[in-house]
């Protein structure tokens, strides 16, 4: 008995990426919901359709190729499709932030049905407004300058890239905070509370387009870039300098 | 000090030039003396020499405010003295001489002239031996300001200092508020910046990394049995390569593709693997994360266990030869 119920579980799992065949490679199978259909039996037909191959039957994760997604919520849900992370060609490839091929009734839907699987958290609402710009960029370079660098333009850890929050919005960036995704840690109210939270999106938000007031902004790569076209710069100045004095002393 | 001087100018005297056996044709018209230059020149060696000897009196005195401005303002003193000082020289003291032709090196003939050139170029000082005097003591008491900084690279023979940190059995992890933590707060997939209770956080043994794993995914050395209490973990916050503070916590979202979790340090990528006890997986670091051990008291909050496995921050001649005390 005990046996045939292993081969059964064995079966199930074969057949569930069979069943599903055509994982997304370029795009994404859409599902025609017919009118009346809940959000969550719409949302559970496109993750049949999309996410299962990774994910396992009713989100339980297989091994070696998707994590379980009970009780994430609709949090790490929101964020993973609102950012184009989701669905990835290869599960071994870091996600990277692409162009969303779900529609937005689609997103909501499978956002509705990854929540209904264990509750979890749901998509906060930072309200970068009451924030403050000076406090937000005192935390975003003791918490986030090191992977991202503290003009939040991205860079590297080992073995990953950091993205840069370019185009991340608010909600992005405080779902982000919380979740952790992919290889960042995720920081809870105790290092990170909302108050401080919504100080980061402002500066986050405010580092995109910087008040350059010394003039030319070199990408905002930072002060040794700087310092080195400061360098090439008086160095040519000092050539020609040379060059002028030379020429004189000659005639 | 006057022995000194009496010593320089007995032993510049003794190195003077052997007399010519026929004075030959002068080839530097003689110039008149110029006396108020060589005042100019003495009192400027003598202002460099005084700079130059305050940079290691303001680098000895610690209460002084802005000591850093000041020492550069000293140091760049004692050059802009010294360069002055070349300039009246050359300007005022020394007769120039243009030479049609290259500079002959080759024929002895010819070497004999350019030496007798510098020789006759120096005619005009009155008071010779006092201005090399006064220039070598303004070279000395720079070369004496350059070295100075040499003593900030650490202790040269005394490094027991180094193996010194603030932790021993008992004392409690506290947050950057001074709040004690308690295990059941430390969660997986984030990690805390810890310092001991009561202790100078400034000091290099002080901050901690703190992490939680699966007690399952540890695979700690023997010797660390009972280390990481619910698979707590801690490590020393300062990287072994150059001393930066390890502000990077990679951790996989999904283990079974993703790289596995480690500290990495933001200056120069050495990353540790927390799993087996802080071992560098990547980058220029020669040493692993020192870990503390942890215990967790009745009232549910972290204590140290003992001190770090190894020294703290970058490495020096022998760090592995002794652990670290409190």
């Amino acid at each position: 008995m005990r046996r045939a119920l292993v081969m059964c579980v064995a079966l199930g799992l074969l057949a569930v990426p069979a069943a599903a065949a055509d994982p997304p490679q370029s795009g994404v199978t859409h599902v025609h919901a017919a009118p009346g259909t809940s959000p969550v039996d719409w949302g559970a037909q496109l993750f049949g359709a999309n996410c299962v191959t990774c994910h396992g039957p009713n989100g339980r994760g297989l091994d070696s190729r998707g994590p379980s997604l009970r009780g994430v919520g609709a949090r790490a849900a929101d964020f993973y499709l609102r950012t184009g992370y989701m669905p990835l060609d290869d599960p071994g490839n870091e996600p990277q932030r692409s162009r969303v091929l779900f529609s937005k009734g689609e997103l909501a839907a499978l956002v509705e049905y990854v929540a209904s699987l264990g509750g979890g958290p749901r998509i906060p609402r930072p309200q970068p407004g009451q924030g403050g710009l000076a406090k937000g960029q005192e935390l975003f370079t003791e918490h986030c300058a090191g992977c991202h660098q503290v003009d939040a333009k991205g860079g590297y850890v080992t073995n990953a890239v950091a993205p840069s929050l370019d185009h991340a919005s608010p909600v992005e960036i405080a779902e982000a905070v919380r979740t952790g995704p992919y290889l960042m840690p995720r920081f809870t109210g105790r290092q990170i509370s909302d108050a401080q939270l919504n100080s980061i999106i402002r500066y986050v938000s405010y580092a995109r387009h910087p008040d350059d007031r010394g003039g030319w902004a070199l990408g905002h790569i930072g002060p040794v870039p700087e310092g080195l076209v400061t360098w090439f710069i008086g160095i040519v100045l000092l050539i020609a300098t040379c060059a002028v004095i030379g020429k004189r002393i000659e005639s | 000090m006057r022995w000194l001087v009496a010593l320089v100018v007995l032993v510049l005297g003794r190195m003077r030039r052997r007399p010519r056996l026929e004075e030959p044709e002068r080839l530097v018209p003689t110039g008149a003396p110029d006396r108020r230059a060589e005042n100019i020149v003495l009192l400027l060696f003598g202002a460099a020499t005084v700079c130059a000897i305050a940079v290691p009196v303001v680098y000895v005195w610690d209460a002084i405010p802005n000591q850093t401005q000041f020492l550069g303002l000293a140091l760049g003193l004692a050059l802009a003295c010294i360069s002055a000082a070349c300039i009246v020289i050359a300007k005022r003291l020394v007769v120039t001489e243009e030479l049609e032709e290259e500079y002959g090196l080759t024929h002895p003939d010819e070497e004999e002239a350019v030496e007798q050139l510098v020789d006759e170029s120096g005619d005009r000082f009155t008071r010779k031996r006092l201005l090399v005097v006064a220039g070598a003591g303004a070279g000395t008491a720079l070369g004496a300001a350059m070295l100075t900084p040499a003593a900030s690279l650490g202790p040269v023979f005394e490094m027991s200092s180094l193996y010194k940190t603030p932790w021993r059995r008992g004392v409690r992890l506290v947050d950057e508020a001074g709040r004690v933590f308690l295990a059941d707060e430390i969660e997986e997939g984030t990690f805390y910046t810890a310092y001991p209770e009561h202790a100078q956080r400034e000091q290099m043994g002080a901050p901690l990394v703190v992490v939680r794993l699966k007690p399952a995914e540890l695979r700690l050395p023997d010797a660390r049995y009972g280390w990481a209490p619910g698979g707590i973990l801690a490590y020393s916050k300062i990287c072994t390569h150059a001393g930066c503070a390890i502000a990077l916590y990679r951790k996989p979202t999904f283990a079974p593709v993703e790289p596995k979790p480690a500290l990495v340090c933001p200056c120069h990528y050495s990353t540790f693997d927390v799993a087996d006890g802080g071992s560098v997986l990547f980058g220029p670091a020669g040493r692993p994360l020192p870990q503390l051990p942890l215990l967790v008291d009745p009232a549910g909050q972290l204590r140290a266990a003992g001190n770090f496995s190894g020294a703290v921050g970058p490495s020096w001649w022998g760090v592995r030869r002794h652990g670290p005390r409190s």
